[in-house]
């Protein structure tokens, strides 16, 4: 029997039984478009956070005062408490080649207000370079300036929320505010959605590191943002920026060194298996489906016995009754793949439309294994019947005994 | 061409043993016409059955154009079947979904003709046939000595040696049965080896060799010297 000839043999027995046709690719295909629509909002997810990543800066290093890493080692006997990070201990780190620049930080929280208005909020102290570092953009006006760090500067940076909060529709640039006592000229606004990971910095304000340090009376520093040159830096840098602060802790290596190309890929990681997961969970419908073809080719087989007693009749082989048989259910299973990828393709798109800030797209691989499991699903169940059918005695199916 | 050598069928029914054929041995030449007759239960359908290597014999010898047939695989008498044998049943057996034309065609599907060569040959048997004008009518749009006709052709179709017919006439009234006789004797006439089962003496007596089954076995075997 020729190839395109079984097709449309099978093509036309399976839309001779129109209703339980339908009703078989509808369970197909909400199995397929499940595993293609889950496995994009897995994937979604992943993207998005990789993307929150990305704009926390590239080629990213933090540095934290006090180890917090496991060692593995014995706890130690002395319990020294680890040394703060000063800015000095920043600005020695600029000396490292494959270190292009550095943003140390500090964080507190402090009244913020202008006029009857005040708020408290989180208050950063940095340096020009951590609004690249970070990505951010400036909505109007400027970045704190390129002064030297060590030098403070009456000079404030603030968020958009705490723009509208503060200042309503009044003109904000020029403007002084008032933190804890001290007063501080708005020379910027920071972009809207200035967000990264979670930490919105709408409603913070920044300050230069030396004003912030005298503004809490601290010299330490909450943490070093380090970029490295490129890529292939990152590795380099972690070690140099490691070794510098230990020869100026006197040897103690009490500075902790996320890179984040470590935390990305723990989080590519995670979430990657948790696409697989709910693809998994959602290919077990597809197994409830394969199930659902081979109950249909069984009654199709006994309501065709004649038919296929015919066929013997006619010279049909074993062979041949067992792959017209294979063919329609693996056709039923595809053709409700195809519907499948359909349903998924309409279902991405309306959810598309309903959250365009999500990064959703199926990954390449879920359509292509829906579909293989489909059908491998669709020849596995499928094959019971058809040996059943093949295996038909030809006399007793003609006579209907 | 076909040569039955102390052939048994036996059925086993619970403990009991049913001789449906029970050494049967009969001889047959190219462009024969049969009718096979005798009481109801006599084991007319399993002589055809086994003739068109659609049952295998429990015992005996069966050789078809010189072919032992019962040493044969299934997918052996399968072939044998396609190429020498074509079958007329009482109850038409036509596809419900197909067209009259696509049954007939269902042959030569199964044995893999080209679709180019087999319009062609369906054309020619349709209009030999006398069904040009029910090419594409369904089963449940024809009568039923359209229906057996449309049977015949698809029998015919892949031009078989052996036409085996059980009951041709079984369901179709006075006039179609002899229609579809006409038929057959025509095909018969062109060459083809005719064996007919059938209850009607009528039909029976027009046949150049009758033979009578009673219990299995062969109770008469006359032929007209005639013919
Ligand atoms: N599959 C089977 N299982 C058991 N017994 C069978 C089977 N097929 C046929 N028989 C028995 O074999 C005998 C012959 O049956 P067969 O069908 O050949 O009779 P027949 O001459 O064609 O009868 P009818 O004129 O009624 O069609 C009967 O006794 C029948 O009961
Ligand atoms: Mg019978």
């Amino acid at each position: 029997m020729r190839l395109p000839d079984l097709l449309a043999f099978a093509g036309r027995s399976l839309s001779g039984t129109r209703t339980r046709t339908v009703m078989m690719l509808l369970a197909m295909s909400i199995g397929v478009a499940s595993v293609v629509v889950l496995t994009a909002l897995g994937e979604g997810a992943r993207r998005y956070v990789v993307g929150e990543f990305a704009s926390l800066g590239t080629h990213l290093l933090i540095m934290l005062p006090g180890r917090t890493e496991t060692t593995g080692g014995a706890p130690p006997l002395f319990g020294e408490t680890p040394r703060d990070l000063t800015l000095d201990d920043a600005l020695a780190l600029l000396r490292e080649r494959s270190i292009r620049r550095i943003a140390p930080l500090t964080v507190g929280n402090a009244p913020v207000s202008f006029g009857s208005r005040e708020r408290e909020v989180t208050v950063i102290g940095a340096t020009h370079d951590f609004f690249p570092i970070r990505h951010l953009t400036i909505g109007s006006g400027q970045a704190l300036p390129a002064i030297d760090p060590q030098r403070g500067a009456t000079v404030a940076v603030i968020g958009s929320g705490l723009r509208r909060e503060l200042f309503g529709s009044q003109q904000v640039l020029g403007q002084w505010v008032r933190i804890n006592d001290r007063r501080f000229r708005v020379i910027g606004v920071i972009g809207e959605g200035g967000e990264s990971l979670g930490q919105n910095l709408d409603d913070m304000i920044v300050i230069p590191v030396a004003s912030a340090q005298s503004l809490f009376d601290s010299p330490s520093l909450f943490r070093i943002l380090i970029e490295a040159r490129s890529k292939d830096d990152i590795a380099r840098a972690k070690q140099a920026a490691r070794e510098i602060i230990r020869q100026r802790h006197d040897g103690e290596d009490d500075v902790t060194i996320i890179t984040q190309d470590a935390l990305l890929s723990t989080f590519d990681k995670i979430l990657r298996a948790l696409t697989y997961t709910v693809g998994g969970i959602a290919a077990i419908s597809l197994a409830v489906a394969g199930i659902l073809i081979m109950n249909v080719m069984l009654v199709a087989v006994s309501q065709r016995v004649a038919e296929i007693g015919l066929m013997k009749a006619l010279g049909a082989s074993r062979g041949q009754v067992l792959r017209i048989f294979l063919v329609e259910a693996v056709m039923l299973a595809a053709s409700g793949a195809l519907t499948g990828l359909l349903i998924a393709a309409a279902g991405i798109g309306v959810l598309r439309h309903l959250f365009p800030a999500f990064p959703l797209s199926a990954p390449l691989w879920a359509p292509l294994a829906a579909v293989a499991v489909a059908v491998g699903a669709g020849l596995l169940f499928g094959v019971l019947p058809a040996r059943r059918a093949a295996r038909l005695d030809p006399v007793q199916a003609l006579t209907g005994r | 061409m076909i040569v039955l050598d102390r052939i048994e069928r036996d059925f086993t029914v619970g403990d009991e043993t049913v001789h449906a054929l029970d050494q049967v041995s009969l001889e047959f030449s190219v462009g024969d016409y049969v009718s096979v007759m005798g009481p109801s239960g006599s084991g007319k359908s399993t002589l055809l059955n086994v003739l068109g290597l659609l049952d295998r014999p429990s015992g005996g010898s069966y050789r078809l154009q010189g072919t032992e047939t019962t040493t044969l695989s299934e997918e052996g008498r399968a072939a044998l079947r396609r190429a020498h044998i074509g079958f007329v049943f009482q109850a038409f057996h036509l596809i419900p979904r197909l067209t009259a034309a696509d049954n007939i065609a269902l042959p030569m599907v199964l044995a893999g003709v080209a679709p180019k060569e087999r319009t062609q040959r369906v054309a020619e048997v349709l209009a030999s046939l006398d069904l040009a004008d029910r090419a594409h009518h369904r089963p449940d749009q024809l009568s039923g000595g359209q229906r057996q006709r449309v049977a015949i052709a698809r029998a015919v179709v892949m031009r078989p040696t052996l036409l085996l017919a059980d009951e041709p006439t079984g369901n179709l009234d006075q006039h179609a049965g002899s229609e579809v006789i006409a038929l057959i004797e025509q095909l018969n006439a062109g060459g083809i080896t005719l064996i007919v089962v059938t209850h009607d003496q009528a039909i029976g007596r027009r046949a150049r060799r009758r033979i009578r089954m009673v219990d299995g076995r062969i109770d008469s075997d006359d032929t007209d010297e005639a013919a």
